[in-house]
């Protein structure tokens, strides 16, 4: 039955496309996070009207979150080559993908953060000053968890935007779902091989949507 | 207990400077429940917000407990902030954190252990009143039980001052008196010092000592609730006294009475502390031989005496009028003759 449908499909070689896919996500979504906290953490708490209010220091980090947020990711892939070869050593393989899909979806996961953080009421971090609390503690203790539903909702979306870039890495030789469907598949013209790809890419962001949404409904006590 | 001195504070705006605070002087005893009334945009929220220095004075001085609020900065305001409580109009609790994690939040910030932590948001949660309901989230709980979450946080770490922030202009008038009740339930309990905002004069004679009326950034009256209410001299006191004493508006109903009442004498008595208790009208039928009718009474209870007022129709020759004008002086009543029909 399967062969039927999909004759040129070669299972074991599915699942290892499967997994670089994964495992380029996967890795990056979690330095994705990090770093996107941290910098919408910055521009939010740097904005007019906050903690360490600095018009310079907003100036200068929301304005590289908005180059590297405009630059389409192909170019950026390429723009990045020489600091990609220097940090990993070489262009080929699920690694070197690593650099630009970190860089190119961080600062569209700050901007997501800076909202998120931006919707918390004022009068909960005034209350949290009244009480004495110090910036530490009412980044920890208010801005994080009170924003936590917005920053796991934009970290699923950011995570379903990061595979189709994957896709996009896949074709200049990173390997993954992408790389499978184009070279396996269109290069070949074996379009079944096209289509299984497909639906498993499918497949994977219906299961990231699905986990995210979970995770947000546990969190938001509002 | 709350010592303020020329307290000052000007917002720079771009079309001329905003002087939200101006020349403001205080001096709040321990243990008392001190209202500040005013309007929307009187500066009462900017002089609430000095007293904790979460504004700081363009000029002048606060001085609470012997702290000098208007001079620290960083970790020596953040701890004498521990020892200054304050609850809001919306309450602002962390949605996140249930019933008990909210009232633990201040102690965390104080840094007191685990244990302790646990032991006090029990007393607390008992003091407030929201036993049963420790594990609730705010989304589940009603205005009133919100803000008594509100008031177990801000006593946690037992400080000397409590500030209220229009604490219950959110609230419906039955939640408000319940919540008023439980301040001044802590305010004895305690010996708490309760500095308080509203721009509803019914909160002021509910629960508070003295008070302050402020308008345009400024102090314009202040003194024992009764005595503003038996007096008030500036035109903004009047109009809050009436919110509380008139239901209706005044000239309207007087000129019901006139029309409805042509004979004899419309004259209003304003009564004060001891005299609201006294047989007064009786005294008068008996001594006088007038005809009193009863037109339209009212009686507000204050922290230190009731004040009312009474409109009554008096019939009767001009002799015994004036005898009757006697016996109400001599009670210290005040009169005020409304028309001569």
């Amino acid at each position: 039955m399967f062969s039927a449908i999909f004759p040129n499909v070669d299972l074991a070689k599915a699942w290892q496309k499967t997994w670089e896919t994964l495992y380029m996500t996967g890795i990056s979504i979690i330095f994705i996070f990090l770093l996107g906290i941290i910098l919408g953490l910055l521009v939010f708490l740097t904005s007019k009207g906050n903690l360490w209010e600095n018009r310079w220091i907003y100036g200068i980090i929301s304005g590289l979150i908005n180059i590297f947020r405009s630059i389409p990711f192909v170019i950026l892939i390429v723009l990045l080559i020489p600091f990609t070869k220097f940090l990993v050593g070489t262009m080929i393989g699920a690694d070197a993908a690593l650099p630009a899909l970190i860089i190119g979806s961080a600062p569209f996961y700050a901007r997501m953060v800076e909202i998120g953080l931006r919707e918390i009421d004022k009068g909960v971090i005034e209350a949290a000053k009244a009480m004495g609390a110090n910036t530490f503690t009412i980044i920890f203790k208010v801005l994080l968890p009170e924003s936590m539903p917005a920053l796991v909702s934009g970290i699923t979306v950011t995570a379903i935007a990061l595979v189709g870039y994957t896709a996009i890495a896949g074709v200049i030789g990173a390997g993954g779902l992408g790389d499978y469907a184009y070279l396996d598949g269109f290069s070949q013209n074996q379009n079944d091989v096209t289509f299984f790809a497909t639906l498993l890419i499918l497949l994977i962001v219906f299961i990231i949507q699905f986990i995210g949404d979970f995770i947000t409904k546990k969190l938001d006590k509002r | 207990m709350i010592s303020v001195q020329n307290l000052t504070k000007i917002f720079p705006a771009k079309n001329g400077d905003v002087t939200a605070v101006d020349h403001v002087n205080l001096e709040i005893k321990e243990g008392e429940i001190f209202g500040i009334i005013g309007y929307s945009g009187a500066g009462k929220s900017t002089l609430i917000r000095l007293l904790n220095g979460l504004e700081t004075p363009t000029s002048g001085s606060v001085i609470i407990d012997g702290k000098e609020i208007h001079n620290i900065r960083g970790a020596e305001l953040r701890k004498a902030r521990q020892q200054i409580g304050m609850i809001f109009q919306h309450f602002n609790l962390l949605w996140s954190r249930t019933v008990r994690e909210n009232i633990s939040f201040p102690l965390e910030i104080a840094k007191v252990p685990k244990q302790e932590r646990k032991k006090r948001v029990d007393e607390l949660i008992k003091l407030v009143g929201l036993e049963g309901k420790e594990d609730a989230y705010p989304s589940q709980l009603s205005g009133g039980q919100k803000q008594r979450v509100g008031i177990a946080r801000a006593l946690a770490n037992n400080p000397k001052v409590l500030l209220c922030d229009e604490a219950t202009s959110a609230l419906d008038p039955q939640t408000t008196d319940s919540i008023l009740e439980l301040l001044v339930d802590i305010n004895q309990k305690l010996g708490l010092t309760i500095v308080l905002i509203t721009h509803e004069m019914h909160v002021i004679r509910k629960i508070c000592h003295r008070v302050a009326v402020m308008e345009a950034g400024k102090i314009v009256e202040v003194g024992p609730v009764l005595e503003i209410f038996k007096r008030p001299k500036a035109e903004i006191t009047k109009q809050f006294v009436r919110q509380v004493t008139e239901t209706e508006e005044p000239s309207e109903a007087i000129e019901h009475l006139f029309r409805k009442y042509p004979e004899g004498k419309l004259v209003k008595l304003t009564f004060a502390g001891e005299s609201v208790e006294k047989p007064i009208i009786a005294k008068l039928i008996r001594e006088t031989g007038l005809d009193i009718n009863i037109l339209h009474g009212n009686i507000s209870q204050t922290r230190n005496g009731a004040y009312g007022f009474l409109y009554v129709q008096m019939a009767g020759d001009p002799e015994a009028l004036a005898k009757a004008f006697e016996i109400l002086s001599a009670e210290q009543i005040g009169v005020e003759v409304m028309k001569n029909v």
